[in-house]
């Protein structure tokens, strides 16, 4: 990998007295997709939401970009316009359509006109295969169409990086394959993708690398090869043999 | 029982002009002081949640300030004491028109505007705070992100409590007859000291009075329907 999308360095934060992020190093290259696990509570989601500024660091800087998140000063709104987050909740808004929602951003933000929004929006919708339920409301879809119109806004700002945290988790089992597909799909094109999910499956088919987290820390990296079949840790033992007896 | 009701007294004479012009200016009076109370209640009850400390603790100050004196000692103050505070030029301005009328607008505009404050900050606190995050990680600035997403969905689930509230202010209204604007319950106490004819008149005033409220209480009811979130009306009518 030659530039680097995302790094962080000697990244800590505290939550009161809980040290949830303890001296986190990792580089995340451009196009390269990333798949963070880990048992809950072990600050995932923490680290993925300091990298678009949703969580302040303590110690320590996230470079995005180029950008470092943690210098005084920084322009939020325009590195986040570079950074897609999908949530696990989907978090679409239920007084806009589906369309209105992925039109929002590029409208407010990047003032594109609302004919070529919605061409836009349009697009994307036929992209994540949900070209039928643009005039929906998030209330009128499933949670696995909801989820893909989550993707479907977060693309319409054309980012960089897009950040997934636990994008499946909330979804019904028949639904979880739709999504991953979106995603694996977009990973394929080269997006540069951070995703906190335990979808193993996924894992070992699209991530190039696995971070696997325990209390704050980058316990071990490598490989979903690597790290499926032989884990390094005795903590990632632990964890693999849990997930996997589920 | 020898009161010897005389309903001819609400038509015959001025009473009826009296009664008209009560009921303007009742609807002049709670209609400028609504504009208020809702502009101050949106900007205090979005600050109030706004993640920048000093500004919370301004929106705060607000509300406890003006929430926690009585409706009538802001009357008194805002006709007695502010207008000696202003220049000399607008001191003029101000007893030349209508000076109680702007009194008693202020008065109920800012009262009701801490308790409206209220209402629309339950209403923000009831949106998760991922829809906020979800905002601002698109892009969006926090000013748009309230704009654009959080009021819009905090002002539909507030139409009933803020009905309520907008009820409050017209039948407050009233209490602004004690800085003598001419409003309805005003003009009922004039017909009344000119027939002594006290139960025509508070009938009168009672009627008017309530004919307003179901029709406000009506129109919300409508419009709480024309702007519901789908899939959140269907839930309430089905729970
Ligand atoms: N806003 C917060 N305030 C206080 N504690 C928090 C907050 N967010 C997360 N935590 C705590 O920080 C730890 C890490 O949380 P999180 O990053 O959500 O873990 P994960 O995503 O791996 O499950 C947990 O113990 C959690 O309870
Ligand atoms: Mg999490």
């Amino acid at each position: 990998m030659a530039e680097t999308a995302i790094r962080f360095s000697g990244v800590n934060k505290w939550f009161g007295k809980l040290h949830v992020l303890r001296e986190i190093n990792l580089a995340i290259g451009a196009g390269e997709v990333v798949v963070v696990c880990g048992p809950s509570g072990s600050g995932k989601s923490t680290l993925i939401r300091t990298v678009n500024g949703l969580e302040r660091v303590q110690g320590g800087d996230v470079v995005v970009l180029g950008e470092s998140i943690a210098r005084r000063g920084v322009n939020l709104p325009a590195l986040r316009t570079r950074v897609g987050m999908v949530f696990q909740s989907f978090n679409l808004f239920p007084h806009m359509t589906a369309l209105e929602n992925i039109m929002l951003a590029p409208m407010k933000v990047k003032r594109v006109a609302r004919p070529e929004a919605e061409k836009l929006a349009r697009a994307l919708l036929e992209r994540v295969g949900l070209r039928e339920k643009a005039a929906n409301y998030p209330a009128n879809l499933s949670g696995g169409q909801q989820q893909r119109v989550a993707i479907a806004r977060a693309l319409a700002m054309q980012p960089r990086i897009m950040l997934f945290d636990e994008p499946t988790s909330a979804l019904d089992p028949e639904m979880i394959n739709e999504v991953l597909d979106v995603m694996t799909s977009l990973a394929r094109e080269g997006m540069t993708m951070m995703c906190v999910t335990h979808e193993m499956g996924f894992a070992r088919r699209v991530a190039h690398r696995v971070v696997f987290m325990d209390e704050g820390q980058v316990v071990e990296e490598g490989t979903p090869d690597e790290f499926f079949r032989a884990p390094k840790s005795d903590r990632g033992k632990q964890f693999l043999s849990k997930i996997l007896t589920h | 029982m020898n009161y010897a009701f005389k309903w001819s007294v609400l038509w015959s004479g001025q009473s009826g002009a009296w009664l008209l012009q009560g009921l303007i200016t009742t609807l002049e009076l709670s209609a400028v002081a609504w504009l208020i109370a809702v502009a101050l209640g949106i900007l205090s009850g979005a600050l109030r949640t706004v993640p920048f400390r000093p500004l919370r603790w301004l929106a705060t100050f607000y509300v406890e300030f003006f929430r926690n004196v009585p409706l009538l000692v802001w009357m008194f103050f805002w006709y007695f004491a502010v207008p000696p505070l202003l220049p000399r030029p607008a001191q003029d301005w101000v007893f030349n028109h209508g000076a109680e009328f702007w009194a008693g607008t202020a008065a109920l505009g800012v009262y009701h505007g801490a308790r409206m404050s209220e209402v629309i900050r339950s209403g923000i606190g009831a949106i998760p705070r991922t829809q906020f995050e979800a905002s601002v990680a698109m892009g969006l600035t926090t000013f748009q992100a309230y704009r654009l997403v959080i009021l819009p969905v905090a002002l539909r689930l507030i139409v009933p409590p803020g009905t309520n509230e907008s009820l409050n202010l017209l039948k407050n209204s009233s209490v602004a007859l004690t800085i003598s604007v001419a409003e309805l319950t005003f003009q009922t106490r004039q017909i009344e000291t000119y027939t002594a004819k006290a139960i025509e008149a508070l009938t009168a005033g009672t009627l008017i009075y309530l004919v307003l409220c179901l029709s406000i209480a009506t129109i919300m009811a409508r419009v709480e329907r024309a702007y519901a979130i789908p899939g959140l009306i269907s839930r309430t009518q089905a729970g």
